[in-house]
């Protein structure tokens, strides 16, 4: 078991001709992950490292019925478009590499999704993997190892410092996934955590934190209330980092008292929520925490 | 991006608001003769047109009863920095008698990923204050993004910060105006801080809206060099970013290099924890090219408050042999490295990044651990 994503998952590539769709296409299959169709407008017909190339969503998926997800590497002014295309043509879940897509843009087709039942994973993101299964996102596989720990992270290559510090300890991962740094992401820290909470397989939670927004103390409010009830260990970025660009009176109040990294550690902490001062303090942390 | 005053107003007007009537004038016109054209006359307000937050506490806003008070003031004000910057441009406007000055506000909610709107009976200066001891005077209303406002809800947030009558509406009015141009221009935020009630009108006195960056494309016309003017930026920033960095200048003299924020955050934690203080946050990205990290090493060598550098790579998109390449390029350039470089290289083409360092004698660290350890012997 893994959440959302494993060795059976079915896979298109939206953007699949494009310079990184093309590369990270060829990385996910040498992974083993399963990439059925690719889609590029004006592109159907050709073939990307063996994969099928369709105009759209919709004939992919007519060719391809048991394609359940699709990772999107379409430049940002064209990146909402896909999205909607992908949950139209009926994908569970959708990954969203691409980055610098207008914030109103995402707001409506991550809400547009959430009503249709799609899971949307960034924008601006990693993606996931499940060691050992398979990889919907361009993280290097060969850091992680197969195993019992679940990582949510709002960083990139941070996930991967950690994912490698734990695999090297010989503490491998159940699923990790990359939620994305845009101040409006798909999954958010509690989300993936309900997902990781009924995961058999899962024995301890990873969060990669970083300073701003509130999904930290989110996090730890739902620990406190005993809605998620497995061991975590937290490492939050951004301790010695200036505090972030001021927006505003309303971004002032709606963000009242949270986003600090103090505050973040304090809500974590009082949740009993061990916090490591550096990332390679996790597997320690991770082995106490195992033990209890 | 942040839009000035005046350019807030002038966009608010497209949306059928009243603002209260202005000239804009540069350094050297002749406030007088400017006035006269379009038909102002003292008592007015002169307001420096500066991008920073706390302008009225801090001086920049100025209230001229005589065309002698619009003289000094105007001088005045162009030679007075605003929390170091000196306007551009100074707005005059009709001053509005008004005894009850209103919030309202509106931004993007990312928990609930939803627009939305804060308004208060108690706008002004102090709104912060009112919102920190008094929180329940704050009305919070999210908005669906694809249904939009409705007349309903715009109401009913007047009702609420004790609007009745001919005021509602027209307050109702103008929250609809202000929310459509948020939606419309892509906006991070939108305030109007203080909207004065005068009478049964509500007249924005302050207006400010600000753009996502990601979504300048569709607004061209908005788009400005305004790196100086922003007053967030030393001079150090705006060197970097007309170079293409993402850099931010902090107190301390180690230089520090990652790629991807989070990575780069940490990388300065971790100095931090080892008794050294970073000097700047740099963030490569992700896959950086040679010519990137070439820049990026030069301009941290040049930077006069480092006094060594530490870059920590972990390679995902970023290939390590392109980063090596980048730093010897930066040698080659620079003759030789005058700061001592601790690098850091681990994930994709490793080895190759390490063969290409050691060939010009540069040592590249596996453990980030024993990196920052012999960074601090240095």
């Amino acid at each position: 078991m893994a959440i959302l994503l494993d060795e059976k998952t079915k896979v298109i590539v939206q953007g699949i001709t494009g310079r990184e769709g093309s590369f990270h296409t060829k990385l996910m299959l040498d992974y083993g992950t399963k990439i059925v169709a690719g889609v590029t407008p004006g592109k159907g017909g050709q073939e990307v490292h063996g994969v099928p190339v369709y105009d759209t969503m919709e004939e992919a998926v007519k060719e391809h019925p048991d394609a359940i997800a699709s990772i999107i590497f379409v430049p940002a002014r064209f990146a909402a478009d896909a999205v909607y295309e992908a949950v139209d043509a009926g994908m569970k879940l959708v990954v969203v590499i691409t980055e610098h897509i207008p914030v109103h843009e995402s707001l409506k087709f991550i809400n547009y999704a959430k009503q249709k039942g799609t899971t949307v994973i960034g924008p601006n993101c990693p993606g996931l993997i499940s060691p050992g299964k398979a990889k919907l996102g361009i993280m290097p596989g060969h850091v992680f190892k197969e195993g019992p720990i679940g990582i949510i992270s709002r960083s990139g290559t941070l996930t991967y410092e950690i994912g490698y510090a734990l695999s090297k300890q010989g503490m491998g991962q159940s699923t990790v996934i990359g939620i994305g740094g845009d101040p409006v992401i798909g999954t958010s820290f509690t989300e993936a955590m309900e997902l990781f909470e009924k995961d058999p397989e899962t024995e301890a939670l990873v969060l990669v934190g970083e300073i701003g927004g509130d999904m930290e103390e989110r996090a730890a409010q739902m620990i406190k209330e005993g809605r998620f009830t497995k061991p975590v260990v937290a490492f939050i970025a951004g301790r010695t980092a200036p505090p972030g660009k001021r927006m505003g009176h309303a971004g002032a109040i709606i963000m009242m008292g949270t986003g600090t990294y103090q505050g973040k550690v304090k809500a974590l902490e009082e949740a009993g929520v061990k916090v490591a001062k550096t990332p390679f303090e996790i597997p320690e942390l991770l082995r106490q925490a195992l033990k209890k | 991006m942040k839009l000035f005053e005046y350019e807030a107003k002038e966009i608010l007007k497209k949306y059928g608001v009243k603002v209260p009537k202005s000239v804009l004038v540069k350094k050297g016109e002749d406030p007088i003769e400017k006035m006269k054209q379009a038909g102002l006359e003292p008592p007015v307000v002169v307001k420096s047109q500066v991008l920073v937050a706390g302008r009225g506490k801090a001086g920049g806003i100025k209230m001229a009863k005589t065309w002698d008070d619009v003289k000094r003031l105007v001088d005045e004000l162009f030679d007075k920095p605003i929390k170091g910057i000196k306007p551009r441009l100074l707005l005059i406007e009709e001053a509005i008698p008004h005894e009850i000055e209103l919030y309202v506000g509106m931004v993007i909610d990312r928990s609930e990923r939803k627009p939305v709107i804060l308004a208060s009976k108690y706008g002004g200066m102090d709104i912060e204050e009112i919102a920190r001891e008094k929180p329940e005077s704050i009305i919070r209303v999210h908005v669906d993004p694809f249904i939009g406002l409705k007349g309903y809800q715009a109401r009913l947030i007047g009702k609420k910060i004790g609007l009745t009558g001919k005021a509602l509406s027209n307050f109702a009015k103008f929250l609809t105006a202000l929310y459509n141009m948020f939606m419309d221009y892509d906006g991070e935020l939108a305030e109007s801080n203080p909207l004065a009630l005068v009478g049964d009108e509500v007249i924005p006195l302050d207006a400010r809206l600000i753009v996502d960056d990601n979504a300048l494309y569709r607004h061209p016309e908005l788009a400005k060099e305004i790196l100086e003017e922003s007053g967030e930026y030393t001079e150090w920033e705006i060197k970097a970013r007309k170079k293409g960095l993402a850099f931010v200048e902090l107190d301390g003299d180690i230089g520090i290099i990652g790629n991807g924020a989070g990575l780069t955050m940490t990388t300065m934690d971790l100095v931090y924890e080892f008794g050294g203080k970073p000097a700047n946050f740099l963030d490569i990205g992700g896959g950086a090219s040679a010519e990137l990290v070439k820049t990026a090493v030069s301009f941290l060598v040049e930077f006069p408050k480092t006094k060594k550098i530490f870059m920590n790579i972990f390679g995902g998109i970023t290939r390590c042999d392109e980063v090596a390449k980048g730093i010897v390029k930066a040698l080659e350039e620079l003759g030789k490295l005058e700061k001592p470089l601790v690098v850091r290289l681990a994930g994709t083409n490793e080895e190759e990044g390490r063969e290409i360092l050691k060939k010009h004698g540069i040592e590249a660290f596996v453990d980030p651990i024993e990196a920052v350890k012999r960074l601090m012997e240095l």
